[in-house]
């Protein structure tokens, strides 16, 4: 038996579809309208009828639900669906719920979508009622509000702890607004970032500028999963789940996890070893890397968590260009959150999709693997897909 | 209110204040004797005040004493923070809260800048510590540095926050009967 545990997921359910809408700082319709837009592009560009669709899954954040979006797009009849939580932490475990539903036989055609206003809606953490008692009590009376606040803790430490700087920190915001320079869907399209900006751009808590801070978006994304034995039939170049995980480590605590024994071993390393653990290759394998965005310090914590390089190499690893479109890694090669979309992490998996497709703005050359990943510092999930 | 935390420091576990000396921290007391105020209606030019759940209750009944005590177990003696209902250890239900020196060191921090709630746009940018206690280094306790228990929250200078800095409790009483812990530095 041991030598099968894990097989019933690999390679066995593909993404078949992505669709989206604009991204902007606004947009006019509601989110439901938004939703429905992105889950019909997702179905068209799969060559799949909405009638076919039985399985739903998105975020506990997501605020439009299986019932009205079913309804609306035309949906048959329904017989898989849930939601992952923890806000951008669920992204990918929404397309693993999928995978994982239709190699277990619950469903054939899956949808999985995000749809957000953040960009013209309300500020979460401005909303002080509906906070939480716990932790909220240990942090919010002392002013630590939001969540560039409480990640911002943790930069600090991990830079006294491992001499990273400001520079490596700028490092990932340049390669994510680089790419996004090349994608016209981006926000950022046309909207270059120097060095001497992120110097001088304003604190929002020192030790992050507003260029550490990802975008606020309206916008939407979908994606189609369908069982591998049907992408032969299919209208795109079928991208396989080869694995997936979610990961909520001992002890951790969410966004505020500095009351752990090593805070700065979040989320990630958890993900990561199950991840590697049920694939065929590892991380000196992946082609290109999409790795949630929300602050700039998450990446060089990802980069240790996932094992691209030791503990305390993240911010070095940064240097020279690696993330850059040629160098060791290519990172968020269509902008990110930080300079596409700010959209829970959704656009990282489509745009993951897209380079395995080779129809990438910023396209790796014969990109084979790709490793997708969601929110850090909060109970996380992770995809590894190939072409 | 201000108490400072210099003088002897009484380490000895105790159990969760009786109700004869503190209001009871049962989950289904009557507001008469719930364990602290009810919180009042929000007030957007206030300070957030903590809420407190069953767990958190006791840690806020004790600093309005001008103790800083956390929470461990009765049975194997680990302490845990946030609170909570059970050890992790030993999946005891029984807890002591055991009374910490108040000293510790700056583990991280940061300094916000706006866009912030009002009341602290206003105090803009101050600073937000994270201290590890000297008692139990592994227990960090989120606060604000200041130059004296009831000054503001950017009463001392960014330059002179470092990390690795002792720093000693206070308490300052936030609102009428609600009191938090806040830090001063060893060596000013």
């Amino acid at each position: 038996m041991g030598a099968t545990m894990g097989a019933g997921l690999k390679d066995a359910a593909v993404i078949a579809g992505i669709g989206q809408t604009a991204f902007a700082k606004r947009l006019p319709e509601s989110e439901r309208a938004l939703a429905c837009r992105a889950i019909v592009a997702a179905l068209d560009d799969a060559g799949i009828a909405p009638s076919e669709v039985d399985a739903f899954a998105s975020y506990t954040m997501e605020e439009t639900d299986e019932v009205e979006v079913a309804k609306a797009i035309g949906a048959g009849d329904v017989t898989f669906f849930a939601k992952a939580g923890y806000g951008g932490g669920g992204s990918c475990a929404t397309v693993a719920h999928l995978a994982a539903a239709i190699a277990t036989g619950q469903a054939s055609v899956g949808v999985a979508w995000r749809s957000r206003k953040r960009g013209s809606g309300p500020r979460p953490w401005r909303n002080t009622a509906v906070q939480l008692p716990t932790p909220a009590q240990w942090t919010r009376p002392f002013g630590l509000l939001r969540p560039a606040d409480e990640i911002g803790i943790l930069a600090r430490r991990y830079m006294h702890e491992y001499g990273a700087t400001r520079d490596h920190f700028f490092n990932v915001a340049l390669a994510c607004r680089n790419r996004a320079n090349q994608n016209p869907d981006a926000v950022m399209y046309e909207r270059p970032l120097t060095r001497e900006m992120y110097m001088t751009a304003r604190w929002i808590s020192e030790p992050l500028c507003l260029f550490d801070n990802c975008l606020e978006t309206d916008g939407a994304l979908a994606c189609v999963v369908v069982a591998a034995e049907r992408a032969r039939d299919l209208r795109q170049r079928p991208v396989y789940v080869h694995s997936a995980a979610q990961g909520l480590p001992a002890q951790h605590h969410g966004m505020v996890n500095y009351w752990t024994d090593d805070p700065l071993t979040g989320p990630a390393w958890t993900a990561a070893r199950q991840l590697w653990k049920q694939a065929d290759f590892g991380p000196e394998d992946v082609d290109v890397a999409q790795i949630y965005d929300a602050f700039t310090p998450l990446i060089p914590l990802s980069l240790e968590g996932y094992g691209f390089c030791g503990r305390g190499e993240g911010a070095a690893f940064t240097e020279g260009g690696a993330l850059e479109t040629g160098g060791r890694l290519p990172l968020n090669t269509a902008g990110g959150g930080l300079s596409e979309a700010y959209v829970h992490g959704f656009n990282l998996i489509t745009e993951g999709v897209r380079q395995l497709r080779g129809t990438a703005t910023a396209q790796v050359p014969d990109a084979a693997t790709c490793l997708v990943t969601a929110g850090e510092g909060v109970p996380t999930s992770a995809l590894l897909l190939r072409s | 209110m201000s108490t400072s935390m210099t003088g002897p420091t009484d380490n000895a576990p105790e159990p969760r204040p009786s109700p004869r000396t503190c209001p009871s921290p049962e989950p289904h007391s009557s507001p008469r004797t719930r364990p602290f105020p009810e919180p009042p209606p929000p007030d957007a030019d206030a300070l957030l005040l903590p809420v407190p759940d069953d767990d958190g209750a006791p840690f806020w009944q004790y600093a309005a004493r001008g103790e800083l005590r956390v929470q461990g177990c009765a049975a194997c003696g680990e302490l845990r923070f946030p609170p909570r209902p059970c050890c992790p250890h030993c999946q005891s239900f029984d807890d002591r809260w055991q009374r910490m020196s108040g000293r510790g060191r700056i583990w991280s921090y940061v300094l916000p800048h706006p866009p912030l709630l009002p009341a602290y746009a206003a105090q803009a940018p101050y600073n937000v510590i994270v201290v590890e206690l000297a008692d139990a280094p592994r227990i960090r306790l989120v606060g604000n540095l200041v130059a004296a228990p009831d000054a503001p929250l950017d009463s001392v200078d960014p330059a002179r926050i470092r990390i690795g800095a002792p720093v000693k409790v206070v308490f300052h009483e936030q609102a009428p009967g609600v009191t938090v812990p806040r830090w001063l530095l060893e060596r000013p």
